[in-house]
C-alpha cells in the first residue's frame, strides 16, 4: 500500500524512485496500442513480441556497429519492424481468429528460437550489452505514448477506422460494401508492427542489455500483451492502455501477497474477465464507473473474437 | 539415428495424448483451453507427490492423479468457461480466463515447499524432480543397437489404445453422438433435447483427464517433473500439433503429435541442438500459411 500512498503524498519522490516502472508502463502502453490496432480491425495477431525484437535488436546493433545516434537507431528499428510487418502480413493475413493467433506465435518463436538464438551477431542466448544512455528518460516515453494514443484514436475516427470496424464486425458484409478487406487489414497490421517495433526499440534502451528471454520476446510476452488488450477492453484505444497500466502494476497491487502474487493475479484476471468480458474500459468508455444517468454512447463496438 | 527416431515416437505419443485434449475442446467449443498445459503439469506433480511424499503405490497415485486432473476439467468449465458463455462473451475472453487459471495452478505448485500452505500438494518448489528408480517396473530390452526402456515403450500402446477408445466413443456411442452434435451446432443440439452444458463439462473432464495422464507419462518416461513442464514442453507444441493435424480433428492430433516428434528429432540431427527449437515453430507457421486446414482437417470453410 505504501506504494500507492506515496503516489499521492509525495509524487516527486515517487516519480524519481520509480522511473524504470513508469517507463515500463509507458512502453507497455505503446505495445498495448499496437495490439489494439490489430484487434480493432478484427485480427487476433500475437506477433507484437516478434516486431519488438526486430526493433530492439536493430537499434542496439546499429549502435554497437555503426555508432549512429540513438534517434536514428530507433527510427531504423521502427521502420525495419514495419518492413517485417509487410513480410509476415502478406502470407498470414488470410488466416482468421485462432488460426492467425497461432501462426503469429509460430512467427514469434521461430524468430526468437530459430534466428536470434542462433545468429552470432545477436549475442545468441546471452543477449547484447550496450552503453547508450537510457533515452531522454521517462518524459520522452510518456510523450511518445500520448502521441501514439492520440494518433491511433484519430485513425479509428476516420475513414480507416470505419473500414476496420466494418471488417471486424462482418468481413463478408464489409467486402460486399466495396471495402478492400485485404488492404485495410494489411494497413492495420503494418501500423501495429511499426508501433511494436518502436516500443521494442525504446524498451531495449531502458536497460543496458537486450536478451532473448521468453518473457521478453516470446509467447509469454505475446500472451501478456493480449491480456493488456482483452482485460482493458479493445473497443476503445484507452482500454488496452488501461490494461497495460493495471497488468504492469499488478505486482504492486498485490504486494502483500508476496510469493503468492501469481495466485492473486490469476484470480484477478478471471474475476475481471468473468464479470466484464468486454474489458474494463468497455463500449464507449468506463462503463463501470459511469453513473447510470450518463448518456450512453451510441456506437456499439464489441471486442473481436 | 535409429535411437533418435524411436525417441521421437515416444515423445510424439505424449504430444499426441496432450494435443487430443486441446483439440477435443477446440473442436467442440472453438476455444483454446490454455489451462490444459497446467493440468498436464498438475497430473504429473500430484502423482509424484502421492508416491514420494504420501507413500502411495504408483498405481493408486496414477488413478488419483488422473481423477484430480479430470476434476480440474470441471473447475475450468465452471470457473472459466460457463460464466463467460452465460454472458455471451467473445471466445477471446475464454483465452484470458484459462490463462488466469493456469497462472494460479502453476503458482500454487511452485509455492509448495516444506512447511508452506501447499505442502500436502507438492514440496519441491520450483525444482525439477524425477520418480525414484523402481517406482514402475522398468525392464530394458536391446533390439539391434536400439535400447528400449519399458517405461517409454509403454507410452505407445497406452496412447494408441486410448485414442482408439476415444474414437470409438465419439463415433458409435450415444455420448459421442451428443458431443458431435454440440460441436456441429450447439443451438440445434439443445433443441434436440441435449443438455449442452453437461456435454461441455464432459468434454472438459475427458480432455483434462487425458492431459493429466499425458503429464504422468511424461514424468515417468522423461524423468522431469517441475511446475514448468507444461509451459516449457507442451503448451505451444500442443498448438503446433493440432495445427499440423487440423484443428479439432482427433486422428489429426495423433498424427500431428508423431509428426512433430519426428520433425523435431530430424531438426536436432541435421541442424544441431540450438537451431532445432525454432523448427517446430517454423513448421507451424509454414503449415498454417500453406495448408491451414492441416493434414486431416476438413471443416475449414466455416471455421477459418
Amino acid at each position: 500500500m505504501d506504494f500507492f500512498i506515496q503516489l499521492f503524498t509525495d509524487p516527486v519522490l515517487f516519480w524519481n524512485s520509480h522511473t524504470l516502472l513508469i517507463s515500463q508502463i509507458g512502453i507497455n502502453g505503446i505495445i498495448a496500442t499496437s495490439m489494439f490496432l490489430v484487434l480493432y480491425s478484427g485480427q487476433l495477431s500475437l506477433a507484437a513480441p516478434g516486431f519488438m525484437a526486430i526493433g530492439a535488436y536493430t537499434s542496439v546493433l546499429m549502435e554497437l556497429y555503426w555508432h549512429t545516434p540513438l534517434s536514428v537507431n530507433i527510427v531504423a528499428g521502427t521502420l525495419l519492424a514495419a518492413g517485417g510487418g509487410v513480410l509476415v502480413g502478406l502470407p498470414v493475413l488470410r488466416l482468421r481468429g485462432v488460426f492467425l493467433a497461432i501462426a503469429t506465435i509460430g512467427f514469434v518463436e521461430a524468430l526468437r528460437l530459430g534466428v536470434i538464438l542462433n545468429v552470432p551477431i545477436t549475442g545468441e542466448g546471452l543477449g547484447l550489452k550496450h552503453t547508450a544512455d537510457p533515452l531522454g528518460g521517462v518524459p520522452m516515453i510518456l510523450v511518445s505514448l500520448v502521441v501514439v494514443v492520440f494518433l491511433v484514436w484519430r485513425l479509428t475516427k476516420g475513414r480507416l477506422g470505419s473500414a476496420w470496424a466494418a471488417i471486424r464486425q462482418d468481413e463478408i458484409a464489409a467486402l460486399s460494401q466495396g471495402i478492400s478487406v485485404a488492404r485495410y487489414k494489411m494497413i492495420a497490421f503494418i501500423f501495429s508492427a511499426l508501433l511494436a517495433g518502436y516500443a521494442g526499440a525504446l524498451e531495449a534502451h531502458l536497460t543496458f542489455i537486450v536478451s532473448p528471454g521468453d518473457e521478453q520476446y516470446g509467447v509469454t510476452r505475446a500472451v501478456q500483451v493480449l491480456t493488456f488488450a482483452v482485460l482493458g477492453g479493445s473497443g476503445f484505444v484507452l482500454g488496452p492502455v488501461a490494461g497495460a497500466l493495471i497488468i504492469t502494476l499488478l505486482p504492486y497491487i498485490f504486494l502483500q501477497a508476496g510469493p503468492y502474487l501469481n495466485v492473486f493475479s490469476g484470480v484477478f484476471l478471471i474475476a475481471v474477465i468473468v464479470f466484464r468480458p468486454q474489458g474494463i474500459v468497455g463500449r464507449g468508455g468506463l462503463a463501470i464507473v459511469r453513473p447510470s444517468w450518463w448518456p450512453r454512447a451510441r456506437t456499439r463496438a464489441p471486442s473481436p473474437g | 539415428m535409429d535411437q533418435q527416431i524411436v525417441n521421437a515416437i515416444f515423445i510424439g505419443s505424449i504430444y499426441a495424448l496432450f494435443a487430443v485434449g486441446y483439440t477435443l475442446v477446440f473442436g467442440i467449443l472453438d476455444i483454446l483451453n490454455l489451462a490444459h498445459s497446467a493440468v498436464f503439469m498438475l497430473g504429473a506433480a500430484l502423482t509424484y507427490s502421492l508416491v514420494v511424499n504420501h507413500g502411495q503405490s504408483f498405481w493408486v497415485a496414477c488413478v488419483l492423479g488422473i481423477a484430480a486432473s479430470a476434476f480440474m476439467g470441471l473447475v475450468i468449465e465452471y470457473v472459466c468457461l460457463r460464466p463467460l458463455r452465460r454472458r455471451q462473451a467473445p471466445p477471446i475472453a475464454a483465452l484470458i480466463s484459462t490463462i488466469g487459471l493456469a497462472l494460479i495452478i502453476v503458482a500454487v505448485i511452485e509455492q509448495g515447499t516444506q512447511g508452506s500452505l501447499f505442502q500436502w500438494l507438492w514440496v519441491d518448489g520450483a525444482n525439477s524432480v524425477a520418480f525414484p528408480a523402481g517406482t514402475v517396473p522398468n525392464p530394458i530390452w536391446h533390439v539391434g543397437d536400439l535400447t528400449l526402456e519399458a517405461r517409454k515403450v509403454a507410452i505407445i500402446p497406452i496412447t494408441l489404445a486410448l485414442m482408439l477408445l476415444l474414437g470409438y466413443v465419439m463415433r458409435y456411442t450415444q455420448v459421442g453422438r451428443g458431443l458431435r452434435a454440440v460441436a456441429e451446432n450447439p443451438r440445434a443440439a439443445r433443441l434436440m433435447g441435449l443438455d449442452v452444458d453437461r456435454m461441455i463439462a464432459l468434454t472438459l473432464v475427458i480432455s483434462s483427464a487425458l492431459g493429466g495422464l499425458a503429464g504422468i507419462l511424461f514424468g515417468v518416461a522423461i524423468g522431469d517433473i517441475s511446475p514448468y513442464i507444461g509451459r516449457d514442453n507442451v503448451e505451444v507444441r500442443g498448438l503446433a500439433v493440432i495445427v499440423l493435424g487440423g484443428m479439432g480433428s482427433i486422428p489429426g492430433a495423433v498424427a500431428g503429435g508423431y509428426l512433430l516428434g519426428i520433425v523435431e528429432v530430424l531438426a536436432l540431427v541435421t541442424l544441431g541442438g540450438s537451431a532445432s527449437g525454432g523448427v517446430a515453430f517454423a513448421a507451424l507457421f509454414l503449415m498454417l500459411v500453406l495448408r491451414p486446414q492441416g493434414f486431416f482437417g476438413t471443416r475449414l470453410r466455416e471455421r477459418i
